[in-house]
């Protein structure tokens, strides 16, 4: 078995309200040094099969990420 | 005239759909998210609103991904009328048959009131004879409408205001060819005089024009 990490961030110029948000009060809590933020998801897959990446990524393209608005990187964690 | 209503795990507003459908003097039949066909005799469908599968990994985006799917793509490529209404829209644009996606509302919060729509399109079986403002409610979290409004077909705009943040204040679209449409209003909530208007009715009838 082989463990794959996909991780899926909203596209470069799409707003992120929720990045916002977490800006907002990072910078209320007296992080001043924060410029900007984003937020997006990490999904752990278990896998098996001759081309976990590959699989991984067919998998992003189908369902894991919509292409429009999001962007998505597949790190093969080793099994 | 027989209006399908797909229900998927998770959808709320079946029965105010299909009671809406029946004061626009149509049949509705439910069609279940794993039926590999519509209900026989379906003439239209319409795909309410809820909260598929708990809206998880992206709303709609497992709901266009099951069976009853199929039938509907297969229905709207044959030229059936198909209307996606809130999370039904969300399905509709995660399935391909619509442009474009539905985000997080700017304010981050769920937006539940009354809104006014400009008809922007009414060449669509949908939009045809109606006349703006529209008095409609919304009520979603995930309602701002993302995508290119020089290339999708934009039949409703918020008026005067946007209040979730969409592209363009882009309310509704419709497919190139016009027999498939989305929007985030709920137009079955806006079908009888006591719940204050009856701007929807325009749109859930065309369903039963079809």
């Amino acid at each position: 078995m082989t463990r794959v990490v996909v991780t899926v961030m909203p596209r470069a110029g799409v707003l992120d309200p929720q990045g916002q948000a977490v800006q907002g009060a990072l910078g209320r809590l007296g992080f001043d040094g924060v410029d900007d933020v984003r937020v997006g998801k990490r999904i752990e897959l278990t896998v098996h099969g001759a081309d976990p990446e590959a699989e991984a990524r067919r998998m992003c393209e189908e369902l894991l990420s919509n292409p429009l608005i999001e962007d998505f990187t597949v790190t093969v964690e080793g099994g | 005239m027989t209006v399908a209503v797909v229900r998927f795990p998770g959808t709320l507003d079946h029965d105010s759909a299909a009671r809406a459908v029946r004061a626009a003097g149509g049949d509705a039949a439910p069609a279940w998210h794993q039926d590999t066909e519509l209900p026989a005799g379906t003439h239209a469908v319409l795909i309410p609103g809820g909260f598929s599968y708990g809206d998880h990994l992206r709303p709609g985006a497992i709901a266009s991904r099951s069976p009853i799917m199929g039938a509907v793509r297969r229905h709207a490529e044959a030229g059936g009328l198909v209307l996606g209404i809130c999370n039904g829209f969300q399905v509709l644009c995660e399935s391909g048959l619509l442009p474009g996606a539905l985000r997080t509302n700017a304010s981050l919060s769920f937006v539940c009131r009354q809104v006014r729509l400009d008809v922007t399109d009414a060449g669509t079986p949908f939009t045809a004879g109606l006349e703006g403002p529209l008095s409609i409610p919304v009520k979603n979290h995930d309602g701002a409408w993302y995508g290119d409004p020089s290339t999708a077909r934009v039949v409703l705009r918020y008026h005067g205001e946007n209040p979730l943040g969409a592209v363009d204040a882009v309310a509704g679209v419709a497919n190139a060819a016009g027999n498939v449409m989305g929007l985030m209003p709920h137009p079955e909530e806006a079908v009888d005089p006591l719940l204050g208007s009856v701007d929807g009715l325009g749109l859930i009838s065309a369903l039963v024009r079809a």
